[in-house]
């Protein structure tokens, strides 16, 4: 059986067939608004140039930007209501309340604060109060709001406050979109709460995007299951996809850096994406990218979900070059896809770093002749100083002095030199199309990040509990059972609190069953 | 300052940016205190400091913070009059309400919560604190080094619990009995603590600490604004010195005893390049040695910032490969005494045969 993976980006949409850890064909096309019908060209595509049909297809994959782009263009976001099981604590900080002013009007502010929530250690904060959550939900009914987010204190601890208010509101308002916090964020209540409020506003969205994609596989006669790709190069099925939206937020970048390390074999390696405009890098380990470990924003909002460690700088293979031999200036201002246009190896009038990786005889492209009226002195600074941004940029990405190696993917990729510092470069074949094959690869995982009691339990056992929970997770989530590795392990005793409160998080992986 | 300041959300803005930088590593994340200031600026209360020279001898001054670990405060926060509801319970103790409050520790997540309590009850901010920094011990203020109990006490949590400390034996029976206290109220709490008279609180008390975090916090957005090295002007603002522009090359962090203890090595850049420094942590950072000699020790404030934005980089996310600039800060000379230095130098910090040595401020001659 093949496997499709498609990555739809903000300008092309890509794919890849590929048979067992073989490329069979790619392709890029351009993406559509509806995402579908990018989707449907790139996948005729590559049919045609592999002669593969559809019913040799045992798994498709989808990584898209479609509903980050949605919160940050404010585009088909639900108003929301929002419950948060917490009573008494919390009130001084209401939901939304570090919003950008126009997001928090799309969502408008129908906040409720309840009794419930729980401790650190799962005691109840307060008991949750049914008959004052069935007022809540008639409230919400009357206001016609059909998308609701529930966060209660501590859920990665406990959700099973969650869970009841969730069935008591889905009974008043029937029909309405409900989210939960504890399946989508970590510790961090405003960061949980934010990321579960627009997840609850994404759903509609969600629904319609997954039924408009099912229906055009289908008219295709594509029948094989479909996923998406999430933040953590993992996979989610249609029907989590409707359920989880937001975790779909960083799969781009994420797919990229997963397609490197398949590409190299390289586990553990730095990734250079080099795109027109900008570069990121990110770290891999074990395979997946390291996470970022401090509140990311989306849109302006703070979240604090399972995100790559990304560090982007303004250099790209359209960036501008100014200054002079002393003092050479690239970016982060670009020229972007109109490269083919406007740099000086292309027939155009500006100055770009391709121009120079050209000039300097690192790449072979477009004509040459035209960069004859160069100043040797200037274009080697400007080598010189597009190698000392990659050089910082790789640092920076790095978390220990062991040397890894720099795996080089993007368009951009011709402006990376051999070696960057003591570091050896591979550049693997495919890179262009890196991010459909990481997304083609995907593979499901389970997750566990709580606090556990180390009294009368060893700090083994207890991390055996955790990984045993994530095994679970991720052998419901669709994972072949002796594929599982754990790709993350990690525990931080708790300073200040008795009991030897240790925080442990485990994340495992394992290849899906088609 | 002689007179009553009144803060705007911009200037509550700079001093979390500055407190964070005073936390020297620690201190924990001003973020959520720096919301729930400005949520009662919303509200139409008032955030007002005042000078310790303006403070009659007699006034009533009480200490005031969140007290409890960091990862609590993050999830289940405040339910926003914790620390009123402890200081009403010392004042009602007392039979005299406070006239202003004080923070024991500027460096950090507690340089808020004394801000938004006054701005609750209506009365203004001392413009300093105990610590001038952050430490991480409760008997490390100049208030206790100096003769001041911290009890009578009081420590409040959301659900309408107060218990109050009418005696204890010592600091150390304080410590522990607030713990176990704060422990069963679910991890955090609020606090009022070390009621002073006027005329302790200048005796002991850092000085103007609130208008250095906010001058901090003002040169660093400055800076950014104008697109200007954010160091230069923090040093020549605050008189501190620039010790080492640098890359961090290895990290070793772990925990011991509830502290976040290690060693952060440094690889010097720029004008530092061919230098090598070494800075000691123990959640906040303890020493700082160049080229092997250690050059600045506690109480003296070790400084580690983003080279490029002048942000504070805290102990929780150093990262290899992070291009820093260290800055050194003369401490206060309540903090230099024998005193002092018994409880918050190097010794106290298990730094055997550490002499400290004091910084001299910028400008002032040997470095």
């Amino acid at each position: 059986m093949y496997r499709i993976g498609v990555d739809v980006g903000g300008t092309n949409t890509d794919a890849v067939i590929m048979q067992g850890r073989d490329v069979v064909a790619s392709t890029k096309a351009a993406t559509s608004a509806d995402v579908t019908t990018g989707v449907l060209t790139a996948l005729q595509a590559v049919l045609t140039q592999s002669g593969v049909t559809p019913d040799q297809i045992g798994a498709l994959v989808i990584g898209t930007t479609h509903f980050t782009n949605a919160v940050i263009e404010r585009r088909h976001l639900a108003p929301t209501a929002v419950v948060r099981l917490c009573l008494p604590a919390t009130q001084c900080l209401p939901p939304m309340v570090d919003w950008p002013e126009d997001l928090h009007s799309i969502i408008g502010d129908h906040v409720y604060f309840a009794a419930g929530g729980f401790e650190f250690d799962g005691k109840e904060i307060s008991p949750l109060d049914p008959e004052a959550l069935r007022k809540i939900g008639s409230d919400i009914r009357e206001k016609g709001l059909n998308s609701i987010a529930i966060c209660s204190v501590f859920a990665p601890v406990n959700d099973a406050m969650e869970r009841r208010a969730a069935a008591i509101l889905a009974e008043a308002c029937p029909g309405a979109d409900i989210s939960i916090s504890a399946p989508i964020g970590r510790l961090g209540l405003l960061e949980r709460e934010s990321a579960t409020i627009l997840n609850s506003a994404l759903l509609g969205l969600a629904r319609h995007t997954v039924t408009a994609l099912g229906k055009a596989l289908r008219d295709a006669d594509i029948t094989c299951p479909f996923f998406l790709s999430q933040n953590d190069g993992t996979l989610m099925d249609a029907a989590q996809v409707q359920m989880y939206p937001v975790l779909t937020f960083a799969s781009g970048p994420t797919n990229s850096m997963r397609g490197a390390a398949f590409l190299t074999g390289h586990g553990d390696a730095v990734v250079i994406d080099v795109g027109g405009t900008t570069t990121d890098v990110g770290l891999l380990q074990h395979g997946f990218p390291r996470q970022a470990g401090m509140a990311v924003r989306i849109g302006g909002v703070r979240t604090n979900f399972r995100m790559p460690d990304l560090f982007s700088i303004g250099l790209g293979g359209g960036s501008l070059v100014a200054g002079d031999a002393a003092n050479p200036r690239i970016g982060p201002q670009s020229v972007g896809y109109e490269i083919t246009r406007k740099a000086l190896i292309f027939g155009g009038e500006t100055l770009t770093a391709s121009d120079i990786a050209v000039a300097a005889g690192r790449a072979t492209l477009g004509d040459p002749t035209r960069l004859a009226g160069l100043d040797p002195a200037f274009v080697a600074a400007s080598l010189a100083e597009i190698d000392r941004l990659l050089e910082d940029a790789v640092d920076r990405s790095r978390i220990s002095a062991t040397p890894v190696p720099v795996i080089v993917v993007g368009g951009g990729s011709i402006l990376v030199p051999d070696r960057i510092g003591a570091l050896e470069i591979v550049r693997p074949p495919h890179f262009a199309v890196a991010n459909a094959i990481g997304a083609a690869i995907a593979q499901t995982s389970g997750e566990v990040d709580r606090v556990f009691s180390l009294e009368g339990l060893t700090r083994d056992a207890a991390l055996d509990a955790a990984e045993q929970e994530a095994r679970a997770k991720a052998i419901q989530a669709g994972a072949i059972a002796d594929t599982i590795i754990v790709t993350d392990r990690e525990d931080v005793p708790l300073a200040y609190l008795p009991g030897n409160a240790t925080r442990i998080r485990v994340k495992v992986v394992g290849e899906m069953r088609i | 300052m002689t007179t009553l300041r009144e803060l705007t959300s911009d200037d509550i803005e700079a001093i979390a940016i500055g407190a964070a930088i005073l936390g020297t590593g620690g201190g924990g994340n001003p973020y959520i205190g720096k919301l729930r200031c400005q949520q009662e600026l919303k509200k139409g209360n008032r955030v007002q400091i005042i000078g310790l020279d303006a403070l009659d001898d007699d006034a009533f001054v009480v200490s005031v913070g969140g007290i409890g670990a960091p990862v609590i405060g993050i999830e289940k926060i405040e339910q926003g009059e914790e620390c009123l509801r402890a200081l009403r319970t010392l004042e009602e103790f007392y039979g005299r309400k406070a006239d202003a409050l004080i923070a024991a520790e500027i460096g950090g997540g507690n340089a808020m919560e004394p801000l938004l309590t006054g701005a609750q009850a209506g009365i203004p901010v001392v413009d300093g604190d105990g610590m001038g920094r952050a430490f991480p011990e409760m008997q490390m203020t100049t208030f206790s080094i100096y003769g001041k109990s911290s009890v009578p006490a009081a420590i409040a949590d959301e659900k309408g619990n107060v218990v109050i400390y009418r005696e204890v034996l010592n600091e150390l029976w304080f410590e522990r009995l607030a713990r176990s206290t704060v422990i069963a109220m679910g991890g955090a709490a609020g606090s009022a603590t070390a009621p002073m008279s006027g005329r302790y609180a200048k005796r002991a008390a850092v000085p103007d600490t609130y208008t250095q975090a906010l001058g901090l916090g003002n040169a660093v957005l400055d800076a950014n604004r104008r697109h200007v090295n954010p160091i230069d002007l923090i040093c020549a603002r605050e008189q501190g010195v620039r010790l080492m522009d640098a890359k961090i090359t290895d990290l070793k962090r772990h925990l011991r005893g509830g502290f976040a203890v290690g060693e952060i090595q440094l690889q010097g850049v720029g004008a530092y390049a061919g230098e090598t420094g070494t800075i000691a942590l123990q959640n906040e950072f303890l020493t700082f040695s160049r080229n092997g000699t250690i050059e600045v020790t506690v109480p003296d404030l070790i400084l580690v910032l983003d080279l490029d934005t002048g942000h504070a980089i805290t102990t929780e996310i150093l990262r290899f490969g992070q291009r820093v600039a260290v800055v050194g800060l003369p401490s206060h000379p309540l903090l230099r005494t024998p005193e002092a230095l018994a409880v918050v130098g190097p010794a106290a910090f298990g730094l055997e045969g550490v002499q400290f040595t004091p910084l001299a401020r910028a400008g002032d001659g040997n470095v």
